[in-house]
């Protein structure tokens, strides 16, 4: 799979700080990618380069197999943390505005906008000024805003935030619906849980640097522990215990369960799964067998703390 | 360049359909014809004629004030001669006259120069005692005229009154009032630049503190450059001005005809003269009438009118790109004053100057240099072209202010592009300095 965008060894600097420390990412074509970090990391920094709102100091970037130039910006859709409208001005007008900043014309932004005010059920809104709307419904024309001109690139910073869930699982099924029409879409949150759902890819930025960077899968592979949970109903525990703490190392684990077992973690090294299964099955009834995934958050927290 | 315009449309319509723009686009001639025509009633109401005693202990001077007695005059003189002095302080006191002028018997005429004295509860206005000195003045002078047996008559007759003719060396023939007029053209010129400056710099600064309170700014900038923005947003604010300003033009000739009906001001002479006065008045005035029209022709209309285009444009774009660079420094308008201070001053400088040097001596060293510094030239320039500029010197002017008016732009979107992302922070001119720098 070819990447729609890469960044190499970007740098920005603000005076004596330095944003971002050469980073290279690379965003495969027709991905969700999840852009993660704690505060500021410098996400935001690369965001605005990406969206060529300010310039890198070195590095370059480039979108689509060509260098980033300033018509890009017609390819590239950017919903930022920190948005808002113009508060006096007519919902309809103001998108209409919008979408003709980005290149559309001004029939095609009106088909446009008509598609996806139905689709999202907003149609009555057309001659409401913003300041009429609450925010989360604001945020909804912010979201078709950035949406309307049909971008090869998505970039989202945080846009769940201000949506109650119902409309927020509206937004999650849009992004989703967006990636099937083919669009690369970078997702920019601190929400782990929507990251663990809906990417495909991740990277990580700490204190200006690229820490980790690739398939949410590998990425999990590579920091397993290859831990099990395991849940077992045994008459003879010590027997048990004996035999697994002489290869593994073990500590109590806890889980929901609907049986009265023994809850234990094991660690099982460089053995393989079916090593520990024999023992177990040995010794008794084996009720709960699952590897020990890490989550998203397991992964920011350790490579973060660190 | 169609974003652009697509951001100038947007913020003209922006603008206009404001309801503080409409209400102060046609609210405001009104009030001014509304004050204007106040005044006008005030000034027209007639004054109280103030009642002057006059104690003459010589008998020679309390005819020639009384002479003065007419309708609806602002004084009326009463000769009290007869009555005692002490009784008439008191009624000073007591307000039943407004003044009392004392003139004491004294041994010679000399003498009595330094005597007279003039008695009211509050103090007279200059302009009475001048000419009650005129008066006075006048009248010894005769009678010592008289006393050296001196023709009178005669020495009116010898009596000249000079008339000089302004000739420029290029041959023109100009009138001595019609620097007046030139200084009236060019000061309203510079003046209406000054205001324009100030009341739009101010709506371009307010409406990029708006986008960055709206939080929309963001947004936008990802689709264009944050100095388009600032450039549609500096024309299409002053498009929306120059429109307030026609509207206004055309309120107020409308407004100022129809009150100058209505109040009945009279714009001719009030004060009745004789047929042949008039005559001879009408021939001399037609005579230089005509002299002022063509004047006003051989004024370099052409020049003046480039020029305050030219100017215009120059100053207000120059000022503007200020305005925009502190709306995006700061995040609301209070934190701006401290910024605005240094943008005013040179305005308000080339006010003055204007007024007081350009009026003075239009080619004088501090007019030339002022009229050549940028932040200074778009107004002291302007009053300097009716007295006609050598082209070096507004080819100069002119060029420099572009230079400049580049570089600020230039410094400006720097600040600008910087400054809309900043938020949550009071910058210091430090920090200005170093956004300079990114």
């Amino acid at each position: 799979m070819s990447n729609l965008l890469e960044v190499h060894k970007v740098v920005k600097q603000y005076g004596d700080y330095v944003a971002l420390n050469e980073v290279s990412l690379n965003v495969p074509k027709g991905s969700i990618y999840g852009l993660l970090g704690p505060n500021g990391a410098g996400k935001t920094s690369l965001i605005r380069i990406i969206n060529q709102i300010t310039l890198p100091d070195s590095g370059e970037i480039i979108l689509d197999g060509e260098k980033l130039q300033p018509k890009h910006v017609q390819t590239i859709g950017y919903l930022p943390e920190e948005r808002g409208l113009y508060t006096s001005m007519k919902v309809g007008e103001q998108c209409l505005y919008l979408a003709q900043m980005k290149g559309l014309s001004k029939a095609e932004a009106k088909v446009q906008l008509e598609y996806w005010f139905d689709r999202l059920g907003i149609q009555g809104w057309w001659n409401k000024k913003i300041q009429e709307l609450s925010k989360g419904m604001a945020q909804k024309i912010q979201f078709v805003v950035c949406v309307l001109h049909k971008p090869k690139l998505l970039i989202f910073d945080e846009p769940f935030s201000g949506f109650d869930p119902v409309n927020a699982n509206v937004i999650k099924d849009e992004i989703l619906a967006l990636k099937e029409q083919g669009a690369t879409i970078i997702f920019s949150t601190h929400r782990m849980e929507s990251v663990e759902e809906l990417c495909d890819h991740i990277a990580l930025i700490h204190k200006s640097n690229k820490l980790i960077e690739g398939k949410l899968s590998d990425v999990k592979r590579q920091f397993r522990t290859n831990s099990f949970e395991v849940g077992i109903l045994t008459d003879n525990v010590e027997g048990l215990m004996y035999d697994i703490t002489q290869k593994f190392t073990v500590s109590p684990a806890s889980f929901k369960s609907l049986n009265d077992d023994l809850k234990l973690d094991i660690q099982i090294g460089n053995a393989t799964p079916n090593e520990l299964l024999n023992i177990l099955t040995q010794r008794g009834q084996v009720t709960h067998f699952v590897e020990k995934i890490p989550s998203v958050n397991d992964i920011f927290i350790q490579t973060v703390t660190g | 360049m169609s974003i652009i315009s697509l951001i100038i449309k947007r913020e003209f319509i922006a603008k206009v359909r404001n309801k503080s723009f409409v209400v102060m686009t046609f609210l405001s001639p009104l009030l001014f014809v509304a004050i204007a025509g106040f005044i006008g009633y005030l000034s027209s109401m007639k004054a109280e004629t103030k009642q002057i005693a006059i104690h003459d202990e010589t008998g020679l001077f309390a005819n020639d004030f009384v002479k003065q007695n007419k309708k609806e005059a602002a004084f009326k003189y009463l000769d009290l001669s007869q009555i005692d002095t002490k009784a008439l302080k008191d009624s000073i006191t007591n307000e039943r006259f407004d003044g009392l002028i004392i003139i004491p018997k004294t041994n010679n005429l000399k003498e009595l120069e330094s005597k007279i004295e003039f008695i009211s509860n509050n103090s007279p206005s200059i302009s009475f005692i001048e000419k009650t000195q005129d008066v006075i003045a006048e009248k010894i002078t005769k009678i010592n005229l008289e006393k050296a047996k001196l023709d009178t008559l005669a020495i009116q007759k010898a009596q000249s009154a000079v008339n000089i003719h302004l000739i420029k060396a290029s041959g023109e023939e100009s009138l001595k009032g019609l620097n007046e007029i030139k200084i009236g053209i060019g000061g309203a010129f510079g003046y209406l630049i000054m205001m324009f400056i100030i009341i739009y710099g101010n709506m371009v600064m307010r409406s990029v503190i708006e986008e960055k309170t709206n939080r929309i700014i963001e947004i936008i900038i990802s689709s264009v450059k944050p100095f388009q923005l600032m450039i549609g947003k500096i024309i299409g604010t002053s498009l929306a001005g120059l429109l307030q300003f026609i509207i206004w033009a055309i309120i107020g000739l409308g407004l100022m005809f129809a009150a100058s009906a209505f109040f009945g001001v009279n714009v001719g002479p009030t004060t009745r003269i004789s047929p042949e006065l008039m005559q001879s008045a009408q021939n001399e005035m037609s005579g230089s009438v005509q002299m002022y029209i063509s004047e006003l022709w051989n004024l370099p209309i052409a020049s003046i009118i480039i020029g305050f285009v030219i100017y215009f444009i120059g100053g207000y774009f120059l000022y503007s790109s200020f305005y925009a660079a502190i709306g995006a420094a700061v995040d609301n308008q209070t934190d701006s004053q401290q910024f605005l201070l240094p943008i005013l001053m040179p305005l308000i400088l080339s006010v003055y100057i204007g007024f007081f040097t350009v009026v003075n001596d239009p080619h004088g060293t501090i007019a030339v240099v002022f009229s050549m510094i940028p932040l200074t030239s778009p107004i002291v320039m302007l009053m300097r072209l009716p007295f006609g500029v050598p082209w070096w010197q507004i080819a100069i002017s002119v060029s420099l202010l572009f230079a400049t008016f580049f570089l600020v732009v230039w410094f400006a979107a720097k600040i600008y592009r910087i400054g809309i992302l900043m938020y949550g922070k009071k910058p210091t001119w430090k920090e200005l300095y170093r956004w300079l720098k990114y």
